[in-house]
């Protein structure tokens, strides 16, 4: 008979080693479904996980977009991992990510067509507002009339996709642009683009601000006693309380970094990449940082590098869709299922499985 | 208000209430049992999915129906084995069902868009549908739309009057002491987890074949999450699921009609109104907090390991 035994502290191995099994295992099982899609199995897997970095008639394409793409995924992680440390689940990262979108590229329309150089900046300040002010919407609410976050903050993704479509097609379209929906293109415009820093790598302001809010997480979680307080919150509530831990604060403070950072991502992502404002802009990364940041154990590293991951995969995926015809949702299911396998695995590391010939009388 | 008919709202509401009403009354039963299961979007999308596949290629909207509820309790079974076996956090682990579950149903309904499914047809003879206002309300629904409704009733007694449903409160309520007097913490709940995902998975197969009927990617919109808040919106209590259910959709089959009425209203406004009614909803119901306490069940959403 298996039997669980509590571990009386998380094994620090496993936690170290659950991500990476789980990568081997999400691998095995993704072969076994591309194999049942009509693909070859090695093949499929070595086009997403290997090609885009090595293959040289792909990786100079796809190298810069691996850093594209991590940007906002470990940006809106960053923020999230920490509601996740003390219990507070924002999952609408992707409407804060919409709204901060909408607000920066408003901004930096509204001074069209100036070329001011401080008119990034301050789009890049509207935006971590607008994502702020939508995250706090769930937060008053909680600490205010103890609803339920996580169905408030999911609840808001949706009334900020009628919000983003109303945008798109009226309030912020470009009036130059004979009627179609979308706003002026922000990243062909001096002044509103956020460009590539160096060229060739992919890196740009997002990408930057990403890095900085990882060594910021770092050092709050380990050096300060904000952090303290947010990890004693989430694995003693009651000790929390004790030790004079004030839980409005926390949440007030942990969603609203959370939105301030998901909208700062939109607006890199609207001035750089994606380009302008359109209905569908939006591809996401709001969900799926949700499994970067548990890939990432919730710390700041981890996340950085499941935050490549990630990103990785997204590119794979685009190559596999090239070279394969496999569907862009078997990309989202591949992901999901990585999630199933770390939260499964994650047993290893807080319980000690006995095998125990059943007792009598037991 | 003028050219909306008061007698096709109440049928169109009705209609549009349903899946939200099937979903709602599983995750209910799920929540009753002390585990908080957010997949319910997920296993909604796999059943409208699983029972659109099965409806078009047997030609038996029947089938359609019994495939999506099959459908929705095999994605909720990974849930129920994460959970209750390898002891994942029950949040996390609801949230990797709906993102598997929507990537999951894209990839199975790749060549279903554009597709109409067959007609599920009408319970009772145009004869009773015909008379005036009470026909058409009572009697023009189909089998589905009078079974939620039996489901509704069938919940409530069970919880209520059996002791299968005692059984299953006191789990939910302590698990330590439900355990401790002999019964399967982890398979009752198993059960009603499985319950809960063959309810959501039907709710979804039900918007695939009659409500909308199509199929096309993402195509539930939140509806589950919609659901997750009637159960907080019911207080746990069957009949008012009920209510919550068909208060919602009375709000979507109005904006849809409000839509198509061009009235002057941004349609903006009108897009977001279900889910900012259904904030607005949680944020009156929770404040109340003697109720909002009383009512959840008190080992709602906390990991069981039995030790010893």
């Amino acid at each position: 008979m298996v039997r669980l035994e509590k571990r009386p502290t998380p094994s620090r191995a496993w936690i170290i080693a659950t991500p990476i099994v789980a990568v081997i295992l999400t691998m095995i099982a993704g072969g076994i479904m591309f194999a049942l899609l009509g693909q070859d199995p090695v093949e499929a897997i070595r086009i997403i996980f290997w090609d885009p970095l090595f293959d040289e008639r792909f990786a100079s394409f796809s190298r810069p977009q691996l850093l594209v793409k991590a940007g906002p995924l470990i940006l809106i992680a960053i923020g999230l991992s920490l509601g996740f440390r003390a219990g507070i689940w924002n999952i609408g990262a992707e409407g804060q990510y919409i709204i901060g979108a909408i607000c920066g590229a408003g901004f930096g329309l509204a001074f069209y067509p100036s070329e001011n150089p401080l008119i990034l900046p301050g789009m890049v300040i509207a935006g971590a507002l607008g994502g702020w002010a939508w995250a706090m919407i769930p937060a008053v609410l909680r600490t205010r009339f103890r609803t339920n976050e996580i169905l408030v903050s999911l609840l808001l993704v949706y009334v900020a996709e009628a919000i983003l479509a109303s945008a798109a097609t009226s309030f912020l379209r470009n009036p130059e642009g004979r009627g179609f929906p979308g706003s002026r293109n922000l990243s062909q415009h001096p002044g509103t683009d956020n460009p590539e820093l160096i060229a060739g790598t992919g890196m740009h302001w997002g990408v930057v601000a990403a890095f900085i809010a990882v060594i910021f997480a770092y050092i709050l979680l380990n050096r300060h006693v904000l952090g303290y307080q947010i990890k004693l919150a989430g694995q003693a509530p009651r000790a929390a309380k004790f030790a004079g831990v004030n839980p409005t604060r926390l949440i007030i403070l942990c969603l609203g970094v959370s939105g301030a950072l998901a909208g700062m991502a939109g607006l890199f992502e609207v001035a750089g990449p994606a380009g302008q404002i359109s209905i569908d802009f939006n591809v996401g990364y709001g969900f799926t940082a949700i499994i970067v940041a548990f890939l990432g154990r919730l710390h700041p590293v981890g996340i950085l590098l499941a935050g490549l991951l990630m990103a990785l995969t997204y590119i794979g995926g685009e190559l596999a869709q090239l070279m394969l015809g496999l569907p862009a949702s078997a990309i989202q299911a591949f992901q999901g299922m990585l999630l199933f396998f770390l939260l499964a695995l994650d047993v290893l590391s807080n319980y000690r499985v006995r095998i125990k010939r059943a007792e009598v009388g037991a | 208000m003028m050219g909306i008919d008061p007698v096709t709202l109440i049928v169109a509401l009705i209609g549009a209430s349903t899946p939200i009403l099937l979903a709602a009354i599983g995750e209910l039963v799920v929540e009753k049992s002390g585990v908080l299961n957010l997949g319910v979007e997920g296993m909604m999308i796999v059943g409208a999915i699983s029972g659109f596949i099965i409806a078009v290629n047997t030609g038996s909207p029947w089938l359609g129906f019994i495939a999506g509820a099959i459908g929705g309790a095999i994605l909720s079974l990974i849930f129920a084995f994460l959970t209750q076996y390898l002891l994942s956090n029950q949040v996390a682990t609801g949230l990797a069902l709906t993102l598997f579950g929507l990537g999951l149903s894209s990839l199975m309904g790749e060549e279903y868009s554009g597709i109409n499914p067959p007609l599920t047809a009408d319970l009772f003879p145009q004869a009773l549908r015909d008379i005036p206002v009470a026909g058409p309300i009572l009697f023009g629904h189909d089998l589905i739309i009078y079974f939620s409704v039996l489901l509704v009733a069938a919940v409530w007694y069970v919880l209520r009057h059996t002791r299968m449903g005692l059984i299953l409160r006191a789990v939910g309520e302590s698990h330590d002491a439900a355990h401790a007097l002999g019964y399967k913490v982890i398979r009752i709940r198993i059960y009603a987890i499985l319950f809960g995902g063959a309810c959501a998975g039907l709710g979804g197969a039900y918007l695939s074949l009659v409500r909308v009927p199509s199929w096309t990617e993402g195509m539930t919109a939140g509806a589950g999450w919609i659901a997750l808040a009637i159960v907080v919106f019911a207080s746990w209590k069957p009949w008012r699921a009920l209510i919550g259910a068909y208060l919602f959709g009375g709000i979507a089959a109005l904006q849809l009609r409000l839509q198509a009425a061009e009235i002057n209203i941004p349609v903006m406004l009108l897009d977001m109104s279900p889910y900012l009614v259904t904030i607005i909803v949680l944020v009156i119901i929770s404040s109340d907090k003697t109720r909002a306490a009383m009512s959840a069940p008190a080992a709602l959403g906390k990991v069981f390991h039995a030790s010893g």
